[in-house]
């Protein structure tokens, strides 16, 4: 094998959060419990930087190095930036809660930002090799996070599944990619790619391969029949921790069952879409059902964000580039609304009270007419109810898969959504018809206040003018 | 017939014997052992495959460090089985019918007509002065260069996580701090008191002292 020495540059951004990742874990040593935040201002600098870098050095081309393993194109810039995003505003949101509960440490900073370059090597992984280096580097730091809170029964519970359940999904990636190098003799995707368009045909030896990935995929996803963990690792998690478990590695999800499927595998569309279809249908339909029972909001969260991934998933299997666009747009808008819907339940929390019950939303209206509406927002927004972004990123794979002339897919998503609209506004209900279970006004910090407030009104503007995300996302797909 | 086909069947039926025997048998300490005797065979397997570096390596690190670290702790932990074996009778048929599918379906693909010799062309042979070791470092720290870095943040983060999972400070514990028993000096410990003589009548109690 020829070796060219690797151009560094495309790089940049992952070598800068690796090595303030080090710094942070360093300075954090010699850090009192009072000067803390100096962590947490580090880290905060760190994906700032991060993001700085990336826009920098965006162009419309793409670019290889590191022999093959490293690729960075469109798609990938603005991923990442969309990660460094909602990471940042994860530990904004969750500043507070750990430190009234004395889980405001280092690590849980420093496991973050190692988590942020997981998923940036899964972005940007152009080879079997380091997507599946990347997951587990993504996988390591959550389990761990999951985890953190050792006195908490429900947390180490969620932990011990989390990490076994993992480890399975981890097996069976890791022996899907090995049965596809058997077949294709190559690690790198492209090769793959081309391989399989020289010999294509229903080669036994692939179709198993395929297969195995995308069991595996779909444990990583929680896609229907493989969301088994999701409702119990949400829910025994910190809420902190649930929340970052269910926003940005859902992006670098999307990133690695792009580059796996329609990247490398692509030339099998027609064997991996039936696929698809079955776990998109069964996801939509029992994410939309079962979140009715749910009594917990974290567990009706992690319900609904089951239901999400079907629709996300409709987007993919539909195989167009509007349809790849769609998903893109669903993913970028689902990791906004669950910062919102967990930035919510993380601030009604407070010392000893965890306000993760649906109850606890109870009288909202009364007690804070306008973070009230800045959960109606959300809400309706999940539910897909327009104007808000949800409506049209709904609307957007729902097009994709009729025009994949899969017609009763799309109607019998619409219906789930209608079934999943019923919880969705039961909270609202509870919020603007019922009587507060306790009047005590809200606590909680300026920039948490004015962030989540934020975030509100971008799903609202989003929903109102929806062309330019849409156009990015078609651009760089392209 | 050379008798390499024979070494490899000896060595995949033990290696497959002891795989089963990991998960069937009953004490801990037996399957850890039973994984010792499988990391073996599988590391004669790679012999056979000329890798043996890797050979080396998996014995090395898999059976010198980790599995007796395991065996270690599986002997520390005081771990009550009974409860973890309740379900097992309840889920196996489940468990079989789909470990038999699984196994049937891999069976079928991983085979002589995917996989034999007409399909992939063996291996060339090296002489004897052909260095494993060498060929694997050239590549290693030059094409797979960036894997190679990821795995080793990998490690870091297991270290942090380890660390930040295990590491419980309690103040209240009692221990010895041997730098301070070292420096320390006589004022520290000695306090001279000046007193008064006392009374001769009542001097026979203190003479004990």
């Amino acid at each position: 094998m020829v070796f060219e020495f690797p151009n560094f540059v495309p790089a940049l951004a992952e070598i800068f959060v690796l090595t303030m990742a080090c710094v942070v874990l360093i300075v954090d040593l010699f850090l009192t419990e009072r000067n803390r935040v100096i962590t947490y201002l580090l880290s905060q600098a760190t994906l700032l930087g991060a993001a700085v870098l990336t826009v920098s050095l965006h162009n419309n081309s793409t670019e290889l190095t590191f022999s093959g393993g490293f690729i960075r194109d469109g798609m990938g810039d603005v991923l990442k930036v969309f990660i460094y995003l909602v990471v940042a505003v994860v530990f904004l949101y969750s500043r507070e809660y750990l430190v009234v509960r004395k889980l405001f440490k280092g690590e849980f900073f420093v496991l973050g930002l190692f988590a942020v370059l997981g998923m940036m090597v899964m972005v940007s992984g152009h080879s079997l090799l380091t997507i599946y280096l990347g997951l587990e580097l993504l996988s390591l730091s959550l389990y761990a996070m999951v985890a953190m809170h050792r006195d908490s029964m429900p947390a180490s519970e969620a932990a011990m599944k989390y990490f076994i359940l993992g480890a399975i999904a981890s097996g069976m990636l890791l022996y899907g990619m090995s049965l596809i190098y058997g077949a294709t003799g190559s690690l790198d995707i492209g090769v793959i790619a081309d391989t399989l368009r020289m010999s294509p045909g229903d080669d036994m030896v692939l179709l198993l391969g395929l297969t195995f990935i995308i069991v595996a995929l779909a444990f990583k996803l929680g896609a229907v029949p493989f969301h088994m963990w999701i409702p119990d690792v949400y829910h025994g998690a910190p809420t902190p921790v649930t929340l970052f478990i269910g926003s940005a590695p859902k992006i670098a999800a999307f990133a690695m069952v792009m580059r796996l499927l329609v990247d490398g595998l692509g030339p099998l569309h027609v064997q991996w879409q039936d696929m698809l279809v079955i776990l998109a249908a069964l996801s939509i339909v029992a994410g939309s059902v079962i979140a009715i029972a749910q009594r917990n909001l974290k567990r009706m969260l992690a319900y609904s964000t089951i239901a999400h991934v079907g629709f996300l998933l409709l987007g993919i299997l539909a195989g167009t580039e509007n349809g790849y666009a769609g998903a893109m747009f669903y993913v970028l808008v689902y990791a906004l609304m669950t910062l919102g819907a967990f930035g919510m339940i993380l601030m009604l929390s407070r010392a000893g009270f965890e306000a993760d019950e649906i109850e606890d939303f109870k009288g909202l209206n009364e007690r804070s007419p306008w973070f009230a509406f800045v959960m109606l927002i959300l809400m309706f927004s999940m539910a897909g109810v327009p104007p808000f972004v949800g409506f049209y990123a709904k609307l957007a794979v729902l097009q994709a898969v009729i025009d994949a002339g899969l017609v009763w897919l799309a109607v019998l998503a619409v219906l789930s959504a209608v079934i999943g609209a019923f919880y969705y506004l039961r909270i609202v209900k509870y919020m603007y018809f019922d009587k507060p279970g306790d009047e005590s006004a809200l606590q909680s910090n300026f920039d948490m206040r004015a962030t989540i407030s934020a975030n509100g009104l971008l799903i609202l503007g989003l929903g109102i003018y929806p062309s330019g995300l849409m156009a990015l996302c078609v651009t760089v797909l392209r | 017939m050379s008798i390499e086909p024979v070494l490899f069947y000896i060595f995949s039926a033990v290696l497959v014997f002891a795989a089963v025997m990991v998960i069937a048998v009953r004490n801990p300490v037996f399957a850890a052992l039973f994984l010792v005797l499988a990391f073996f065979n599988s590391a004669a397997l790679w012999l056979l495959l000329e890798a043996e570096f890797l050979a080396l390596v998996l014995v090395l690190v898999y059976v010198g460090a980790v599995m007796v670290l395991f065996l270690f702790v599986v002997m520390m932990l005081d771990i009550n089985l009974t409860p973890l074996r309740e379900g097992f009778i309840k889920y196996m048929p489940v468990g079989l019918v789909v470990a038999v599918i699984m196994l049937l379906e891999i069976a079928v693909v991983v085979g002589p007509e995917n996989f034999g010799l007409d399909q992939v062309a063996p291996p060339p042979r090296h002489g004897a002065d052909y260095n494993n070791t060498a060929e694997l470092g050239s590549v290693l720290y030059t094409v797979y260069a960036y894997p190679f870095e990821i795995a080793a943040v990998i490690l870091l983060v297991a270290i942090v996580a380890a660390i930040s999972l295990t590491l419980r400070r309690r103040p209240q514990t009692k221990y010895q701090n041997p730098a301070e028993q070292v420096l320390v000096r006589r004022e520290d410990r000695v306090r001279l008191v000046k007193m008064e003589a006392e009374k001769a009548g009542s001097a026979e109690g203190a003479e004990g002292d």
